[in-house]
């Protein structure tokens, strides 16, 4: 145990196996921290932060943000639908206006992939990047793999299937990198038009038939259609999606062992899981919830004590 | 030659070590101490039934589970709680030095709310660690009291207002000087030193 080889968190990449494990076992810390009576700890009280989303979140801006507040950082906050940048700003220049009221670090989703590392060239603080367009979502990965290592004891060895819109997702292209850092066999499923077309050259498995990749896998983490960044049409409708990439309970029991379920939110219930399957104890969903909190506040944590 | 360097290194070494190092307890100075210490919580705390022993990670530990041993073993109590408390995320010198403070395991099920709490660490010296467990030790709910164990307090080297309620020995150490404390289970042998840094 030691510290993160990285300054700025931009994509699992750019970490070591090494960082990976060090992030668990903080957060591992952090989980027992958040169970507490008081779930606060004092180590950030000299850390502002500053959360700027210019693409819309819930779940991962409210879980940075109680992570933040769980250390004690003080936190602003920045929607970009309320910003200047509608009046003509560039992201360098709000940036560092926001900097020079004294924040530290900043946690950034934007829709355009590679915005995180472009930032962490240009200013000076540290950088998390919480999603930035089709590239990484760092944070995301961690808590995934942590989770899967909670409930399987170990990643390394694992078979792990991402299903659902591999083209369109960032959680799929950082799970790869972490869950292959880790030692684990990856496979994506869907269907060819959501997959790229050089995914092998990552070193995965492809598979278009759902039924032979739940047979194959330890666990499946199924993605959510992202209907927002598609401009075109992939699939027929989403009833026919349903029909042939939806997973219900009937599958699952059929394939004769039990895989753990995951699903990064939000879940379109019916289309990628039945709801029977997200209610299931199969599915470690709100696991992967609040597994985030303890992930994002190790990850501050490590970064913070670099800053 | 080779060889002959190694001599000299080895040398050296043995030097070295014998200079910069002077025992301060024995392991029989130990033992006695221990005894004493567990009997002194005997005398305090009587049946422990409203007492939980704090370890602090990670060097308190070790010292709490020889003492809940000898109560449990010498001096018959049956039911003796005990815990160990990780204070890292309550230190006030994070971010102030190069290292990176990484957590130990906390385990503190048996809780707090209305218990006689004592924190046990081995060497007391500035007080800042003891400062960061009363924080800490808030996070779990209310103790009715909260007490202090040391084996070694190195007192004249206080930042803070903070004095232990049992202690082993009493030492007179200068700031370059470092009060190491082994164990059997760790570090093959009793004994606590004193070390020039």
């Amino acid at each position: 145990m030691s510290e993160l080889s990285v300054k700025h968190l931009l994509g699992i990449k750019y970490l070591t196996e090494a960082d990976i494990q060090l992030i668990f076992d903080t957060a591992t810390q952090f989980k027992e921290v958040i169970n507490r009576p008081i779930k606060k700890v004092p180590s950030l009280r000299d850390i502002t932060i500053a959360n700027l989303f210019f693409e819309n979140s819930t779940r991962t801006k409210l879980s940075f943000e109680l992570a933040q507040k769980r250390l004690s950082a003080d936190v602003i906050n920045f929607a970009s639908s309320m910003s200047s940048l509608k009046k003509g700003e560039t992201l360098i220049d709000t940036v560092n206006n926001i900097l020079s009221m004294k924040v530290d670090m900043v946690v950034m989703r934007h829709s355009s992939p590679g915005a995180a590392s472009f930032l962490s060239k240009h200013v000076d603080a540290t950088i998390i990047n919480a999603g930035d367009g089709a590239h990484e979502h760092p944070t995301q990965a961690l808590l995934d793999t942590f989770s899967i290592n909670e409930r399987l004891g170990d990643v390394a060895g694992k078979k792990v299937v991402i299903i659902g819109d591999i083209l369109h997702s960032r959680v799929a292209l950082s799970n790869i990198f972490a869950l292959q850092k880790l030692g684990a066999e990856v496979c994506v499923c869907g269907p060819k038009t959501l997959i790229p077309k050089h995914i092998t050259s990552l070193g995965v498995k492809v598979e278009t038939d759902v039924k032979k990749a739940l047979k194959w896998c330890d666990v499946a983490n199924v993605l959510r259609v992202q209907f927002e960044r598609m401009s075109a049409s992939y699939f027929p409708s989403n009833r026919e999606y349903a029909a042939f990439y939806g997973i219900t309970k009937p599958m699952l029991d059929a394939i004769g062992k039990e895989i753990v379920i995951m699903h990064p939110g939000p879940i379109n219930r019916g289309v990628e899981l039945s709801s029977a399957v997200v209610d299931s104890n199969q599915a470690i969903i709100l696991d992967q919830v609040e597994n985030g909190v303890a992930i994002r506040m190790a990850v501050l944590y490590l970064l913070a004590a670099k800053n | 030659m080779e060889k002959d360097l190694k001599t000299i290194n080895f040398f050296y070494f043995c030097k070295n070590f014998w200079m910069s190092q002077k025992q301060l307890l024995s392991a029989e100075d130990l033992r006695i101490i221990l005894f004493r210490l567990a009997c002194q919580l005997k005398e305090t705390h009587g049946d422990f039934s409203k007492t939980v022993l704090v370890g602090l990670q990670p060097r308190g530990v070790r010292l709490a589970e020889r003492l809940l041993h000898i109560l449990q073993h010498h001096y018959k109590v049956a039911d003796v709680k005990l815990s160990q408390l990780d204070i890292t995320f309550f230190r006030d010198d994070f971010r102030r030095s190069d290292k990176v403070l990484n957590p130990n395991v906390n385990d503190m099920e048996v809780g707090v709310e209305n218990k006689r709490i004592v924190l046990i660490d081995d060497v007391l010296y500035t007080g800042r660690s003891i400062r960061a467990a009363l924080t800490a030790i808030d996070s779990y709910g209310r103790p009715e009291e909260v007490q202090l164990l040391t084996l070694i307090d190195r007192r004249f080297s206080r930042h803070l207002p903070i004095q232990p309620d049992f202690c082993g020995r009493q030492v007179d150490a200068i700031q370059n000087e470092r009060v190491v404390v082994c164990w059997q289970e760790e570090d093959d042998e009793d004994a606590v030193y004193l070390v020039k840094k």
